[in-house]
């Protein structure tokens, strides 16, 4: 279980002595092959009996080691993650961009793994503030890793805004330890409970807005739209697909663990402002990769608001959602790397009719697309239809309408993006004659058309997941149980 | 808690915080660095009353060890971020030729609008002139 963390640790380590691209490319396939597998292993052992595993580091006795925990939500995640950040890393061997040939992008690379992996499993807070430290420090190594002007200066906006997040962290779990005295997940939420009111309102507005900041919620969304698009494009869609991830899984576990069911209706609200501050943002905007920027804030609204509602039928569609957004997203992201590394721009004022250039191109784009507006039969309608049921149930009408406008808004950024790049006549006019947009970028294509089909897979097997979504949930909301397996392991 | 830690974290807070809001990127650097200094110092007076150091051997009152070693892993982790973003700076200033955070894309888009806005005989708003 403690493989996709310290696997790619120690294959950074190794790397850093590593200088050949070829050795490097190898070392890297190999340790996230075998994260592959161990996650893999993990989350079928845990589907199977529901049980929950822990893991402490070196055989250290209770409150002194690090802890992993692995529930449901957690194995699945980590399971989801070393798939994307695996396929991701094909499309940027393909994609030959001068980052990725520095010899740095791959330890960095396997450093920011290690670090989603870790934060997926962390037993404590402590923890997994380091786990965010390592993930974010990578990230800004990766977003800057070419070194240009706009790099330099969309990522000293990030850097400087995720470090503010990271103060925030510890200043919140450096009181949360002054006012319980511990730090692990297992035992706050008894001593929390313990607390006055006040004192424990206070905890919990600190762990949520630095979780916010990283998952972009409103009004703190504002840097993820400006430095996301600046990096390369495989950077950014492993960025998009699972670094927001990261803050929406802590804001549940923050939610369903330590403070369960309290804020909730904070939560709705901002939940339906962020959905709607960024799907304006993604209709007011011309450039592919900005749209596709700000509809990320959008849906991490919809995550919010299905976690606002609280139990276990919303916690289940938020998972489901927050499991399906992953794919998608990340795919777009690809598809846009490909338009861009072809015509030098993914810009509609440069690029159109892409799609009588290449309608494999134009359907590996059309079908996440669809899916995130949240078009039957794709996942993303599945995972709307489950958010929006469980709003009615809640009687959350305002959030519903919200939902449901923001959802048609969303098909309009991307029918934006459709009829700028994708109709039309052949842009730029030296492309005319040349066919076949994904004959020189084969291992950029079939990556992209594997995580296309991960998200197809996803809508095809929703009865079982969304099944399983639901155990997930139960499991999150029964903290007993977390707490005695953590206890007793 | 001390009173006077307690004050000292406070100032060393909005020092910090004064300090990054600056547009130039040295001073930002150092924000980082006083914010970070802050919020350890911030764990180690909440967490730990005062008392006999923690080592193996000594007997009667200890101080709580782990807000410490917390403490000590932080401090790594700033010493790392701080280091960042004076490379970062660094970059910057070998690049512009200056130490100031640039406006972004979205805030140049306005100020290019209002510029063309105040060509065609609009009045503008005087702020957007000055840019």
């Amino acid at each position: 279980m403690s493989l996709p963390v310290l696997g790619p640790l120690i294959a950074a380590a190794v790397m850093l002595f590593l200088r050949r691209l070829s050795a490097q490319r190898f070392v890297s396939f190999m340790t996230l092959g075998v994260s592959l597998v161990a996650s893999a292993t993990t989350f079928v052992n845990i589907w199977d009996d529901g049980v929950i595993r822990v893991v402490r580091m070196s055989g250290w006795p209770g409150s002194f080691a690090i802890t992993l925990v692995a529930d449901r939500l957690a194995a699945t995640m980590v399971l989801v993650a070393t798939i994307v950040v695996t396929i991701v890393l094909a499309y940027a061997t393909g994609q030959r961009a001068p980052d990725e040939r520095s010899s740095f992008y791959h330890p960095v690379y396997m450093v920011m793994t290690a670090g989603i992996s870790q934060a997926f499993l962390a037993g404590d807070l402590f923890n997994l503030f380091v786990a965010f430290e390592i993930l974010l420090m990578a990230s800004y190594v990766l977003l800057t890793l070419e070194g240009t002007n706009e790099q330099v200066r969309a990522g000293t906006t990030y850097v400087v805004l995720n470090i503010l997040e990271s103060m925030v962290l510890l200043m919140a779990i450096g009181l949360v330890f002054a006012a319980t005295g511990t730090v692990s997940m297992a035992e706050l939420p008894a001593r929390l409970a313990e607390l006055p009111d006040g004192v424990r309102m206070g905890l919990q507005l600190l762990l949520l807005v630095a979780f916010g900041i990283k998952a972009a919620v409103f009004p703190l969304f504002f840097w993820l739209p400006d430095s996301y698009p600046t990096a390369p494009s495989s950077v950014s869609a492993v960025f998009a697909g699972l670094l927001t991830k990261v803050g929406v899984y802590c804001l549940i576990r923050t939610q369903t663990l330590l403070f369960p069911g309290e804020l909730g209706n904070v939560v709705i609200v901002i939940g339906a402002a962020t959905m709607l501050v960024g799907v304006l943002g993604a209709i007011s905007h011309r450039d592919m990769k900005r749209i596709l920027s700000f509809q990320i804030v959008s849906s991490i609204g919809y995550m919010l608001f299905g976690l606002g509602i609280g139990g276990s039928a919303a916690i289940a569609a938020t998972i489901f959602y927050l499991i399906h957004h992953i794919p998608v997203k990340t795919s777009l992201f690809l598809v846009e790397g490909i338009v861009a590394r072809d015509s030098g721009s993914s810009s509609p004022d440069v690029v159109s009719g892409m799609a009588r250039r290449s309608p494999i191109l134009a359907v590996l784009f059309l079908v996440p697309a669809l899916s995130l507006a949240g078009l039957p039969p794709f996942s993303g309608f599945l995972a709307k239809f489950a958010i929006v049921r469980a709003g009615v149930v809640d009687a959350q009408w305002v959030g519903i309408v919200v939902a449901l406008v923001v959802s048609l808004l969303t098909l309009v950024s991307m029918v934006k993006i459709w009829v700028g790049v994708f109709w039309g006549d052949v842009e730029p006019a030296a492309k005319v004659s040349t066919v076949g947009v994904l004959r020189h970028q084969r291992l950029m294509g079939v990556s992209t058309g594997m995580i296309v089909a991960l998200s197809l897979a996803i809508a095809v097997a929703a009865g079982p997941l969304y099944e399983f979504a639901t155990l997930a949930a139960e499991q999150l909301l029964d903290v007993a149980g977390y707490v005695n397996a953590v206890r007793s392991a | 808690m001390s009173l006077s830690l307690l004050i000292l974290v406070g100032v060393l807070f909005s020092v910090g915080t004064y300090l990054l809001m600056e547009r130039s990127l040295t001073r930002v650097a150092l924000g980082v660095g006083v914010l970070g200094n802050a919020v350890n110092l911030l764990i180690v007076a909440a967490g730990s009353r005062p008392d006999e150091a923690p080592i193996i051997g000594r007997s009667g009152e200890l101080t709580d060890p782990l807000p410490q070693a917390l403490v000590l892993t932080a401090i790594v982790i700033g010493f790392a971020l701080l280091s960042f973003v004076l490379a970062l700076a660094w970059r910057n200033w070998s690049i512009t030729e200056n130490d100031e955070v640039e406006d972004d894309l979205e805030d140049r888009i306005v100020a290019r609008r209002a510029e063309k806005n105040s060509k065609r005989g609009d009045v503008p708003h005087h702020e957007d002139v000055e840019q």
